[in-house]
C-alpha cells in the first residue's frame, strides 16, 4: 500500500481487499467492554477540516482514538486560516507539532494530494471538493459485502451497483467508481444530463437518464445528496421535478429486487433525493453505513500508521 | 511438568547448536503420531491440573494455535464427555515490534459468548520462542475481562526466552541455536501434521517470535 490514501485508484484489489479484511475483523470489537487498542499509542493524527463535517470527522477521530492515538482537531473557523494563513504554512506548522497523519478535508480538489508532497507524515484524503473522498468509498464497500454476505477475502464480484443523483458535485461517486470496478461490482451511474462531468465517459461505469429502467436491475442502490451550496447555476428546473424523476420513493423502491439494498452518504436531504419512508425502510443502510465508517477507517489509519515506513 | 521433559529428550541431540554440521534442508523432528501423543498427554495434564477443566477456556494464538486449542478441546471431550470451550485471541495490534516491520493483516480473535471473566484461560501456541506472542497475548486478554488464572500450552519450546515467560505445559522441548528455524504443520492449515528444523534463510521470517 502507499503511504498516503489520497484517491480511491491508489488502491489495487488486494489493498482494498486487505483494508476491508482488517476493517472486519476490527467490526467485532465494537461489541467488547474494551474497545481500545494499544497499536497506535504515541501517534499523533491530526483532524484537518476546512469544510464543515459531522460524520467523517467524528468518525475519524473516533477510529484514531480507539487505536490510542493522540487526536488533534483542526477546523478552519477559529484558525489562523480565517487570518488568511495558507494550506502549506498550516500544514508545516502541524508538522512542526509532530503530526504522523493528517487527515484532510478542504473544498478544492487536489488539495490532499498538494498536502502529500509538503509533509512528511501520511496523508488520509476526507474529502477534497468535487473529487475523491476514498474512505467512504471503502465504509460503503464494506457495508455492500456485509449486506450480501460475502465472507472475508471476496470482493464484490457480479453485484450490480447503481448510483444516482448529483455525480457533478460529488467526490462520493467519483471514489465509490474507482473502488466499487476495482472490487468486480458493475457500477451505473444516473443522473440529469447537467449534473454529469463532462468526462464521465472515460470512467469505468455505464451511464443512463431513466432511473426506472435501472431500478429492477439493482442490488445496490447508492442516493447522492443534491449539494445545492455548490451549486452556483440551475441544473434542474425545480426541485419537485429533480424528486420526481431521480428521486427515490416508496413506489420506487418497490420496484428493487428483493435483496436489494439503499445507501446514502449523507447528510440526507429527505423528500429530495431520498423519501421519509425509504430512508427509514429496512432495506436503508443508511445508519449502518455511519457504524462501519468507524471501522474501516481504523482499518487504513493502522495500515499506514501502524507498521514500518513502506521503503519507497 | 519439566521432570517429565528433561531439556534433551529422545531427540534432544539433534536439537544441535550453532555448529551443527549437515546440510541446510529441514529435518523432520515430530512426526504426525507423536504430535498427537504429545497433545494427548497435554490434555491429561490440563484435566489433572485443573481439577477436570471446570472452568477451562482454551484459546489458540493464531494461526497454527486456533487449531491446536480446538484439538485439545476435542481429546478433553473424549475424556471427560462434555465440551470445553474454545476459541481465538489474536494479537497482532499488541505486538511489540508492529513499527519494525509493514503492517500486517489482522487474525480473528473468537471468545464464547460467556466470556472469559473467571476462567482459567489456557493460552494455546505453536512453538514459544522470545515470548513475546506471550506478553502480547496477555495484554490482549487484559482488554477481554478477567479470567482467574492464565495458563500456556505450547506444541514446541525451542527456549530462547527474552522475557520472563515459562510454559505451563509443553509437547516437546527442542533446544535449538538462534539460526535455526522451528516450523510447525497442521493439517488444517498445510494439509499435513509435522514439526520440522532447519537452517535461516537470510530472507526467512523467524518462526514463533
Amino acid at each position: 500500500m502507499n503511504r498516503h490514501l489520497i484517491s480511491a485508484a491508489d488502491l489495487s484489489r488486494d489493498d482494498a481487499l486487505l483494508i476491508l479484511d482488517t476493517a472486519d475483523e476490527l467490526a467485532r470489537m465494537a461489541d467488547r467492554p474494551i474497545k481500545k487498542l494499544p497499536t497506535l499509542r504515541g501517534r499523533t493524527v491530526v483532524n484537518l477540516f476546512f469544510e464543515d463535517s459531522t460524520r467523517t470527522r467524528i468518525s475519524f477521530e473516533a477510529a484514531a482514538k480507539r487505536l490510542s492515538a493522540d487526536v488533534i482537531n483542526f477546523s478552519a473557523k477559529g484558525s489562523s486560516v480565517a487570518k488568511g494563513e495558507s494550506l502549506k504554512d498550516t500544514a508545516l506548522t502541524l508538522e512542526a507539532m509532530g503530526a504522523d497523519a493528517v487527515v484532510i478535508r478542504h473544498s478544492a480538489s487536489g488539495a490532499a494530494h498538494r498536502l502529500a508532497g509538503w509533509v512528511r507524515g501520511t496523508v488520509v484524503n476526507a474529502g477534497d471538493g468535487a473529487h475523491e473522498h476514498p474512505t467512504q468509498a471503502l465504509l460503503d464497500a464494506f457495508t455492500i459485502r456485509r449486506k450480501f454476505g460475502r465472507p472475508v477475502g471476496e470482493g464484490l464480484d457480479g453485484l450490480r451497483v447503481t448510483i444516482v443523483g448529483d455525480v457533478l458535485h460529488s467526490r462520493v461517486a467519483r471514489s465509490n467508481v474507482l473502488l466499487l470496478t476495482t472490487l468486480g461490482a458493475e457500477v451505473t451511474l444516473v443522473a440529469p444530463p447537467t449534473l454529469l462531468p463532462v468526462a464521465v465517459g472515460s470512467w469505468p461505469c455505464s451511464v443512463g437518464y431513466d432511473f426506472d429502467a435501472v431500478v429492477p436491475k439493482s442490488d445496490v442502490v447508492m442516493m447522492l445528496r443534491v449539494q445545492q451550496e455548490r451549486m452556483k447555476a440551475a441544473y434542474f428546473p425545480s426541485v419537485r421535478e429533480y424528486s420526481r424523476r431521480y428521486g427515490l420513493d416508496g413506489t420506487r423502491m418497490a420496484q428493487l429486487p428483493e435483496q436489494a439494498i439503499v445507501m446514502h452518504p449523507g447528510p440526507m436531504n429527505r423528500g429530495v433525493e431520498i423519501a421519509a419512508e425509504v430512508a427509514d425502510s429496512p432495506r436503508s443502510t443508511i445508519v449502518e453505513q455511519v457504524a462501519n465508517g468507524v471501522s474501516v477507517r481504523m482499518a487504513v489509519l493502522y495500515l499506514l500508521l501502524g507498521g514500518a515506513e513502506a521503503q519507497s | 511438568m519439566h521432570a517429565l521433559h528433561p531439556a534433551r529428550d529422545q531427540d534432544g541431540a539433534e536439537g544441535g547448536g550453532p555448529a551443527r554440521p549437515g546440510p541446510a534442508d529441514p529435518k523432520t523432528v515430530l512426526e504426525p503420531a507423536e504430535i498427537g501423543r504429545a497433545l494427548t498427554r497435554i490434555a491429561h495434564e490440563i484435566l489433572e491440573r485443573t481439577d477436570g477443566a471446570a472452568d477451562v477456556l482454551l484459546l489458540g494464538i493464531p494461526t497454527r494455535g486456533v487449531p491446536l486449542a480446538r484439538r485439545l478441546a476435542e481429546r478433553i471431550e473424549q475424556v471427560e464427555g462434555r465440551p470445553v470451550p474454545h476459541g481465538s485471541l489474536d494479537i497482532t495490534m499488541y505486538r511489540d515490534d508492529l513499527r519494525l516491520r509493514p503492517a500486517r493483516a489482522l487474525g480473528r480473535t473468537e471468545v464464547p459468548a460467556e466470556g472469559i471473566d473467571g476462567a482459567i484461560v489456557v493460552i494455546v501456541d505453536d512453538v514459544l520462542y522470545s515470548g513475546r506472542t506471550v506478553r502480547a497475548a496477555l495484554d490482549a486478554l487484559n482488554d477481554l475481562g478477567r479470567p482467574r488464572a492464565v495458563q500456556l500450552a505450547v506444541l514446541i519450546d525451542r527456549g530462547h526466552r527474552e522475557l520472563p515467560v515459562r510454559p505451563d505445559y509443553v509437547g516437546k522441548n527442542l533446544p535449538t541455536s538462534k539460526q535455526e528455524v522451528v516450523r510447525v504443520l497442521l493439517a488444517e492449515v498445510d494439509g499435513q501434521d509435522a514439526v520440522i528444523i532447519g537452517r535461516a534463510a537470510a530472507t526467512e521470517q523467524r518462526s514463533g517470535t
